[in-house]
């Protein structure tokens, strides 16, 4: 088991001739996944093809989903397009739209947000690494690879991770991976202020899922998600959660970065969130290079085992 | 991005949003046509710079206040005088202060009330936010904080726009009745209108000022964009005031690079946002102070390292540099020739801690090795962190 995907998932790649696309395409096939089919408006009937795949081309997303099955989209559109390629994935119906694109304007994240509401479809991001459901092949060959993460460093396993930042995760999965953890989903929801899926949101399915033991969260300084997230493990979470928070030093009011890594108040710093997560009982790390002792430590208070 | 409060005023009133007359001027030559245009009477002498508390700023030449009433066109002359082209310090602008190079000159108005306005995105609810107080002309964190009653917000359904009875409600709230409350309703639902259709990161107003004559006024004006949607807007980009930023910032832009000056003295070099900021939280952990922000992005090409190692030894603060690099997708090999290339071309003085972790790090870090230069190699963050920290000591 694992969350939102699985090594079975059949994904279509909105994109998939542009080079971004089609560079991840590739790396996601050489990982086993399932990338049934590929959308690029113009290009229908055509293939994609590499090494012994051929993916087909569909001109629309409703066509790709209804010809192939697939039921999750990962979106590498670029910016001034990519919120009308989400909508077009939420028209079809989709069970999980992933949009990779960095840069789409607030605006036409707030509209989009708006036409999530009531809509079956979850979308992840944008301005993320995607998510990985590792394999059990050898570097987790085999898993479920949907956008632009290292899928080599992962290993299947019992650990949840949640992240706004991609390389930061990268490094909570390489340090649980070389302890010999692995992982059962890693999830990137994006360093934008309005996003699909928040902190909170996939903490809830972490703790829904029986084969996740324990849980990393990984948070920035903007915003209150992170502080959301761990009032709620505070009272509905039973399992070990690690926490980190990226950007103690950073100064008031700038954006570093993540477009939603910007200190706006009192409440938002890093200092304010890591105060909660102790408050909450979550392991803090004290630096990033702490992130799966972290965990370790917390597992170990709750006598659960991680691998 | 950020533009002067002059700008943001002639926005306001291509938006319909009524402001008091003004004018800009950028050289004492310009000063008497400037207040020519202005009617007889007190004047506003406004020094223009991208930070806030400039009334109660200093200037570096000991004159104190960029924001003047003068009573006179004369002494508002004499005055701006003063400080134009001087380097005013306030609360937001750090010891270094920044030069005034505009002054804006604008007709003293007759105040009855002053109140607070802004709009701007509310994350928990990913809807804009207007935020309205009867407290205006001071600090709106200190009313929030003293007084969270006196604050009131209204969230915008993006799907309808701003509601008749949404823009009600809050005049209600405000307490404002008869004339000043028509004048008021057209004011919110107009800055409304301009906060959406320019991609507006906030607008704020404070104070916005009710006349005893029943007008509604902005009195002063701050307003960002949201970066992501300036290629939709070149009426916008065109406003950017160069003299405001960093010019080592405008460097790292053009070659891609995310950079921001700090004031510590161990630069870092990383791919990633949260795996920069958290580098620069992991050297204050080891007792050190980070000199910048800088991040590479995912996919960095030797071009770009050699481009972010000349902007790094371009702060003279730096004693060290760290490189952390987690090559994910990226080969760490390209990366690693990359920082050779770099540190040749450059001819580095200074120690550098190197960190791989990643795809063909083994090659890697063969080549840094290879390299003959007087490079210290870290295994994990924390081990790089505390070399460098050792070093620069």
């Amino acid at each position: 088991m694992a969350i939102l995907i699985t090594p079975e998932t059949k994904i279509l790649i909105q994109g998939i001739t542009g080079e971004f696309g089609a560079r991840h395409t590739r790396l996601s096939l050489d990982y086993g996944t399932q990338v049934v089919a590929g959308v690029t408006p113009g290009k229908g009937g055509q293939f994609f093809e590499h090494g012994t795949h051929r993916v087909p081309i569909f001109n629309t997303v409703a066509d790709a989903a209804r010809a192939t099955g697939a039921t999750v989209s990962a979106i590498f559109v670029p910016p001034p397009f990519a919120a009308d390629a989400i909508l077009e994935g939420v028209d079809a119906g989709l069970a999980v739209a992933v949009a990779i694109t960095e840069g789409i304007p607030i605006r036409d994240m707030v509209r989009v947000k708006r036409a999530l509401q009531g809509s079956p479809t979850r979308l992840v991001g944008p301005n993320c690494p995607g998510l990985v459901t590792p394999g059990p092949g050898p570097d987790s060959h085999g898993g479920c690879r949907i956008g632009i993460a290292p899928g080599y460093i992962h290993r299947q396993g019992h650990v949840g991770v949640v992240s706004r930042s991609g390389t930061l995760t990268y490094e909570a999965v390489f340090q649980l991976t070389s302890r010999n953890i692995g992982q059962t989903t890693c999830v990137g929801i994006g360093g934008d202020p309005v996003n699909g899926t928040s902190h909170l949101d996939v903490i809830k399915l972490f703790n829904d899922d029986p084969e996740t033991h324990g849980i990393i969260l990984i948070g920035e300084i903007g915003g209150n998600a992170e502080v959301e997230a761990a009032r709620w493990i505070k009272a509905h979470c039973r399992k070990p959660v690690a926490g980190f928070i990226a950007g103690a030093t950073a100064p008031a009011g700038r954006r570093m970065g993540h477009a939603g890594a910007i200190v706006g108040g009192t409440e938002d710093t890093a200092a304010a969130k890591i105060a909660v997560f102790q408050e909450c009982g979550i392991e803090v790390a004290i630096t990033p290079s702490d992130m799966a002792d972290a965990l370790l430590r917390a597992a170990r208070a709750k006598g659960v085992t991680l691998s | 991005m950020n533009i002067h409060e002059y700008q943001a005023k002639a926005l306001f009133e291509k938006f319909g949003v009524p402001v008091p007359k003004g004018t800009p001027a950028r050289s004492a030559a310009e000063f008497d046509a400037a207040l020519a245009s202005l009617p007889e009477g007190a004047v506003m002498v406004k020094s223009q710079i991208h930070a806030g508390g400039r009334g109660k700023g200093t200037f570096t030449n000991g004159f104190k206040g960029g924001v003047k009433f003068c009573p006179t066109k004369a002494e508002a002359k004499a005055q701006a005088a003063q400080m134009l082209g001087q380097t005013l310090v306030t609360i937001q602008t750090g010891p270094v202060g920044r030069k005034v190079q505009t002054i804006y000159f604008t007709q003293a108005s007759d105040i009855k009330k002053e109140y607070y306005l802004a709009i701007l995105l509310d994350r928990q609810t990913s809807r804009p936010v207007i935020v309205a107080s009867t407290e205006g002309g001071m600090e709106i964190e200190k009313v929030a904080h003293a007084t969270p009653e006196k604050i009131h917000k209204v969230l915008v359904d993006p799907a309808y726009g701003l509601a008749d009875f949404q823009v009600r409600h809050l005049l209600f709230r405000l307490g404002l009745t008869g004339t000043e409350a028509k004048n008021a309703a057209r004011l919110i639902r107009n800055l409304y209108t301009m906060y959406w259709e320019t991609d507006a990161a906030m607008v704020e107003v404070n104070p916005l000022i009710t006349t005893p004559a029943g007008d509604v006024l902005a009195l002063d004006g701050k307003v960002s964009f949201d970066d992501n949607a300036l290629f939709r807007h070149p009426e916008i980009v065109a406003l950017r005031d160069l003299n405001e930023e960093d010019p080592k910032e405008i460097e790292a832009a053009k070659a891609s690079l995310s950079y921001i000056a700090l004031d510590g003295n161990i630069a870092c070099l990383v791919n990633g946002a949260g795996l920069a900021m958290s580098t620069m939280d992991i050297i204050k952990h080891y007792g050190g102070t980070p000199a910048n922000f800088l991040d590479v992005g995912g996919g960095a090409t030797r071009e770009q390292v050699v481009a972010a190692f000349k902007i790094i030894l371009g702060d003279q603060n730096v004693r060290g540099i760290l490189v952390n690099i987690f090559g994910g997708i990226m080969d760490c090999n390209v990366i690693a020739q990359g920082i050779v290339d770099a540190v040749k071309e450059v001819g580095l003085k200074l120690p550098l801690v190197v960190r791989l972790e990643g795809n063909n790090v083994a090659a890697g870090k063969a080549t840094l090795a290879a390299s003959g230069l007087p490079l210290v190699a870290g295994d994990t963050m924390a081990d790089a962190a505390q070399k460098i920290v050792k070093l620069v000591a």
